[in-house]
């Protein structure tokens, strides 16, 4: 069920693989349930409940959804950093990019970027070559020998993106990518990132609060309930790339997504609202 | 934007901002001579500062060659104290069950009267440089253990995390973010090391008898001392202070060197 033309139009998919995502898709949440113990408290916070999500290899899903539905929760799952309590989570190799950029202050940024190569032992000159030859492709030529410090907010967040993409992983899990960015440096930001994805295919589970974004950027869009999360909608966007936040179809589907979240709100953990869940509601 | 704002000032020129430092020291010295001359104080007691600059300025020589052996000991010393601190600190991060081992040796370490120690180190090494060094070491490691194991936890775990992701190994962790993460404060440590590894040298010294022409100037300043030149022992420990001096800016110096970042604006902290 996660595969049915979720692929996007632009990104030219490997045949091979392609065959494989039919059978084996890229990202795999089935009915998993997550807690962890308050803080400062002896309880627990349940942060996931009964979440059912899935991702096809090369389609973007965005997990959209109030603050502290588990989203960070969600992909920290899938990159393996935490095992939930309960469920089954299957999913390639997968690499984070997280909220904040976390460059190395030390680092030049052709350096932050090639992290993930040198951690993999290759040379420092051939890790540097081959982060260079990103920062060519994805805009951010002349600023190889830049310090993070001395980098735009959306300087940074593309070199952190850069580290990811060179981490060699086929799943990226980004976190609130441009949630720290004012609005038109995120909205360059979305078209960089469109572009970059349509040069350097992967699978991505993109977090965001931003529901317009996530339907300007998504192949699919699961809406989150909050705490705790679970998928009450999955939307599918068929939309032809690149999308602007002001086509009349993203603006229907934000309408649509925006009453979702509204009507799943705040709720107590006990009723099993699935009413509005239609992807895996039969696991 | 911030950054801009935050970038804009100039830094001064050196001399400039060395002026306070020089003015308070020349009003120091004016009202110790001023009360030395006008006080009617025993010049066995309190040398005047031009006194002491005339006895600096006769025994320049003897200075100079009694500083060397103490320069030794004092930088051979912190080398030791930043090598020993450095790497008890690494074990004590990487291993709980070494920092339970280390750390209460370590705070006691300190806790023992260093002028005992370096007593019982002489009679135990002899008059040369070693216990002299250990002496240093031990009073010196512990600011650099201290600070520098701080500095290794400071390190963002939602850091460690992101080095997780990309396969970091324990070690690669500690190359590529704890170690130089913790460097601006292991130099700190250092620079507190440098402060009290001249006392340290001076105790050394003190608890030593003279084996060769020249033992250092802590050694000076207590002969002089008994041999009431007190003029001499006050030009003795002014060298000391200005080695001092030099020192810690030395240090400071490659801290900028070594970790620049640590000095620049930091601009988005988030």
């Amino acid at each position: 069920m996660p595969a049915k033309g979720a692929i996007a139009l632009q990104i030219q998919l490997d045949p091979e693989l392609a065959g494989r995502e039919a059978t084996r898709p890229a990202v795999s949440i089935s009915d998993v349930s997550h807690a962890y113990p308050e803080r400062g408290g002896g309880g627990e916070v349940a942060a996931l409940e009964h979440m059912t999500v899935h991702a096809a290899e090369h389609e973007l899903l965005a997990v959209v959804g109030p603050s502290g539905c588990g989203k960070t929760t969600l992909l920290e799952l899938i990159c393996g950093l935490q095992r939930s309590d309960s469920g089954a989570v299957e999913c390639l190799p997968a690499a984070l990019m997280p909220q904040r950029d976390l460059l190395l202050p030390w680092l030049t940024a052709v350096d932050n970027a090639a992290l993930a190569l040198r951690i993999g032992h290759e040379s420092r000159a051939r890790a540097r070559a081959r982060a260079s030859a990103l920062f060519e492709e994805l805009g951010l030529a002349g600023f190889e020998q830049a310090r993070p410090q001395e980098l735009s907010g959306g300087m940074r967040q593309r070199v952190a993106f850069v580290r990811t993409l060179l981490s060699g992983k086929p799943l990226l899990c980004l976190d609130e990518p441009f949630g720290a960015l004012d609005a038109i440096t995120r909205a360059e930001m979305q078209t960089w990132l469109t572009d970059a994805l349509g040069r350097e295919p992967r699978t991505v589970v993109l977090v965001t609060h931003d529901v317009e974004e996530a339907i300007v950027l998504a192949d699919r869009v699961a809406v989150v309930s909050a705490r705790p999360g679970r998928v009450v909608r999955e939307l599918e966007i068929g939309l032809a790339r690149p999308r602007s936040r002001t086509d009349p179809e993203v603006l229907a589907l934000r309408e649509q997504a925006l009453r979702v979240l509204a009507s799943s709100g705040p709720r107590p953990a006990d009723v099993p609202a699935r009413a509005g869940a239609q992807d895996g509601a039969g696991r | 934007m911030r950054r801009a704002i935050a970038r804009a000032r100039p830094a001064r020129s050196r001399p400039t901002r060395a002026l306070p430092a020089v003015l308070l020291v020349a009003t120091l010295i004016g009202a110790w001579e001023l009360y030395v001359d006008l006080g009617n104080v025993d010049r066995l007691v309190l040398p005047a500062p031009h006194e002491v600059a005339e006895a600096l300025w006769n025994n320049a020589g003897l200075l100079a060659s009694n500083l060397r052996p103490t320069a030794e000991e004092v930088v051979l010393g912190i080398a030791l104290a930043l090598v020993t601190g450095f790497g008890a600190a690494i074990a004590i991060h990487l291993s709980p069950w070494l920092r339970r081992a280390i750390y209460p040796i370590a705070v006691g370490s300190q806790a023992v009267p260093i002028a005992v120690i370096a007593a019982l180190l002489i009679f135990w090494w002899g008059f040369g440089i070693l216990p002299k060094l250990a002496v240093i070491t031990l009073i010196c490691f512990f600011p650099v253990l201290v600070t520098t194991v701080d500095g290794l936890a400071a390190v963002d775990p939602e850091q460690l995390k992101l080095l997780h992701t990309l396969d970091a190994s324990r070690w690669q962790a500690l190359r590529f973010a704890e170690l130089p993460a913790a460097l601006p404060a292991a130099i700190s440590g250092a620079r507190i090391a440098l402060t009290v590894a001249v006392i340290g040298a001076y105790i050394a010294e003190s608890q030593t008898a003279t084996t060769g022409a020249y033992a250092g100037l802590g050694h000076e300043i207590n002969a002089d001392l008994t041999a009431l030149d007190t003029s001499r022992a006050y030009a003795a420990a002014g060298v000391l202070f200005v080695f001092a001096i030099v020192c810690f800016y030395t240090l400071a110096l490659a801290e900028r060197r070594l970790a620049p970042w640590a000095h620049r604006p930091r601009g988005e902290a988030r």
